[in-house]
């Protein structure tokens, strides 16, 4: 599969783009700059990357808890981000959303959500909505694989399944839903078999090696596009935070983190690129120090932008 | 009396029953060795093992279900959700299932599950983590529906719970996880049904329950200071509602003030009102005045959530209000 250099390229920006981000917000949480809770998406760069780098512009996705990474993926600017993180009122959803609950239309986000498999669903209908508009847009769902075992899972996959519909399940497997060792409380080992019970293709790969993602999501995108029908894809990742900033890591033996944190998604992918000569090392420094200044911006942006005003939370509902 | 914390007092009511009762066992997400996301069954997995006390896939209508079908079977199962704001997920179970069985079967089953969920906001958790829907299913016959204020009541209550043949919705504020107060050393229950008088007073009555009744003592002891005196009923449950514990606090001081967190709109507070609307409306010496969260989804930013969610200062101005009048 050729995969064209700007896209080569734009897969290293964005996991760059999202590692500066999580790493940032990490340390904001931890003084106390950004409310609520927040739940980090380190580690698994390349999925959101890989498959969002095969995305157009008016595709859809739907993201979970652990948003930060699709939604920076599928476009999103880091300073309406931020600022929705901190409450404020330039966030991408005025301060009401926060951190569990971006959502932009423009770039078709239909949402981060609260609810562990809220957003399957709501992928589907998406999917359904572009086949009977005739609109050629194809609808990703990310969830984990703790969100696997939900019946709103399940019925999604038949139900797109039985429709044909364009849609790509994506899967993070990152072992753990919360503190429990997912393969504790699921009998399969790979999410991905399941697929077989609904008909459609399901296949396990590397989801820390960007490119093994991109190729898979490429060929669920462009199969679900030509209206053969939904895929699942289960990318092996790992989270290398705990579940939720703050929360105390008693669940998983150090050597475990260790080991996936040393084979972590960037370093190899930007050496890949500079020896196949996509890349010279200075052009992937300016890279990475372009997004920095992005994230460093989207702080300032933040902390400079005003509260919303407390009326405001009357607006924005008709019911 | 030694004082320990709410948390602590779920911890100890569960095992006071499983040590007690070998049919009761305990199940939700990382409720074993993880020891539940607010630390409310720490301990137990290392007592009672993976027997009884068994985590779940995340599968909320699964597991809830199952423990229907087992209640119904002979267990007394103390099924945990994490968020209570995913009780949506299970509703089925419980509202059509759960509540229904002994009923539709001419009372031939029954169902003695319990349902524990941490309710509340205040936290910037937004949306979907910050919830309390206990004024929707108080609206359904056949679940009783139960939100504790204080360690000696959660405790108290949970044990009824547990020995309660009803299913029983078990609402924890999360606000409350950590506070402390005394319990004492021996076995003791609380009736399920019977409110609670947490501060006596002859001006004016407040009806709270859960997080409500702090908010709403702190806001008593300041009136206090201006020689306004309140008495503070804690409902305790939702359903069953002490009808009596109501309408003896409202003839007495013949004002009254609702306090709830959760929506207006058709809530337990509306429905406090109209007992007292129908029940004691000749008593009154002012319009009841309910202090609640406003009806909008509860928004993330603090500055969003702390308009819509009841304050102090809220429960102050009405208070003072059914006075003027
Ligand atoms: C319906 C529902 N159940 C439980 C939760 C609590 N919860 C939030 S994230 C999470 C773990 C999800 O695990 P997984 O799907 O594997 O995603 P990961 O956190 O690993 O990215 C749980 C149990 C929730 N938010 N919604
Ligand atoms: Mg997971």
């Amino acid at each position: 599969m050729e995969i064209p250099r700007e896209t080569l390229v734009l897969m290293l920006e964005l996991m760059l783009k999202i590692r500066h981000f999580e790493l940032r917000v990490k340390d904001l949480f931890a003084a106390g700059e950004i409310p609520g809770f927040v739940h980090l998406y380190l580690g698994q760069e390349a999925v959101a990357a890989g498959v969002c780098a095969t995305l157009n512009k008016d595709d859809y996705i739907t993201s979970t808890h652990r948003g930060h990474g699709h939604i920076i993926a599928k476009g999103a600017d880091v300073k309406y981000m931020m600022a929705e993180l901190y409450g404020k009122a330039t966030g991408y959803n005025k301060g009401k959303g926060g951190s569990q609950h971006i959502a932009w239309p423009g770039l078709g986000i239909l949402g981060a959500n609260g609810i562990v498999s809220g957003g399957i669903p709501i992928a589907t209908g998406a999917a359904m909505s572009a086949k009977l508009r005739k609109s050629g847009q194809v609808a990703v769902a990310f969830f984990g694989d703790g969100a696997s075992n939900e019946g709103a899972f399940h019925e999604s996959l038949n139900l797109a399944a039985v429709f044909d519909l364009p849609v790509v399940y994506v899967c993070e497997n990152n072992l753990y839903g919360v503190g429990t060792r997912q393969t504790r409380v699921r009998k399969v080992e790979n999410v991905a078999d399941r697929a077989a019970a609904y008909g459609m293709p399901g296949q396990t790969v590397d989801g820390n090696d960007v490119l093994a993602v991109y190729r898979a999501a490429r060929e669920a995108v462009d199969r679900a596009r030509a209206g053969a029908g939904p895929t699942l894809i289960e990318c092996q990742t790992y989270r290398w935070r705990t579940h939720f900033e703050g929360e105390p890591d008693t669940y998983r033996p150090p050597e475990e983190v260790e080991a996936w944190m040393r084979r972590e998604p960037i370093a190899p992918y930007r050496q890949y690129l500079i020896e196949q000569g996509i890349l010279s090392t200075r052009e992937a420094e300016e890279i990475e120090q372009h997004v920095i200044v992005q994230v460093n911006d989207a702080v300032e942006f933040a902390r400079n932008s005003p509260f919303p005003a407390p009326e405001t939370a009357l607006e924005d509902l008709w019911a | 009396m030694r004082e320990i914390s709410f948390s602590q007092a779920i911890v100890e009511a569960t095992a006071e029953e499983m040590r007690r009762d070998p049919t009761v066992c305990v199940w939700g997400l990382d409720i074993g060795p993880y020891g539940g996301a607010f630390g409310c069954t720490r301990g137990l997995y290392e007592e009672f093992g993976p027997e009884r006390v068994i985590d779940m896939p995340i599968s909320e209508l699964g597991y809830v279900g199952m423990g229907v079908g087992a209640a119904a079977t002979g267990l007394r199962p103390v099924v945990e959700l994490q968020f209570s704001d995913w009780i949506t997920l299970p509703s089925d179970t419980l509202i059509n299932q759960a509540s229904k069985m002994r009923y539709m079967f001419g009372g031939v089953l029954s169902v003695p599950m319990v349902l524990r969920a941490p309710v509340g906001g205040y936290l910037a958790a937004a949306g979907q983590h910050s919830n309390s829907f206990e004024s929707m299913f108080a609206h359904i016959p056949g679940l009783k529906v139960v939100l504790p204020s204080t360690p000696y009541d959660a405790k108290g209550l949970l044990k009824s719970a547990i020995r309660d043949n009803n299913t029983v919705l078990f609402f924890e504020h999360k606000k409350l996880y950590e506070t402390k107060g005394p319990v004492p050393e021996e076995e003791y229950t609380i009736p399920i049904g019977k409110a609670d008088i947490k501060r006596p007073g002859t001006d004016v009555t407040i009806v709270a329950y859960a997080f409500m009744v702090r908010k709403s003592l702190a806001a008593a002891e300041q009136l206090a200071q201006e020689g306004i005196s309140v008495e503070v009923v804690d409902l305790r449950t939702v359903s069953p509602l002490d009808e009596e514990a109501i309408l003896t606090s409202v003839k007495k001081t013949q004002r009254l003030v609702i306090v709830q967190e959760t929506w207006r709109r058709c809530s337990v507070g509306a429905e406090v009102a109209a007992i007292v609307a129908e029940q004691a409306l000749d008593y009154l010496d002012a319009p009841v005045v309910r202090v609640t969260a406003k009806d909008v989804p509860i928004p993330f930013s603090p500055v969003l959530e702390n308009y819509v969610l009841p304050q102090e200062a809220d429960i102050i101005a009405a208070v003072r209000r059914v006075l003027r009048a």
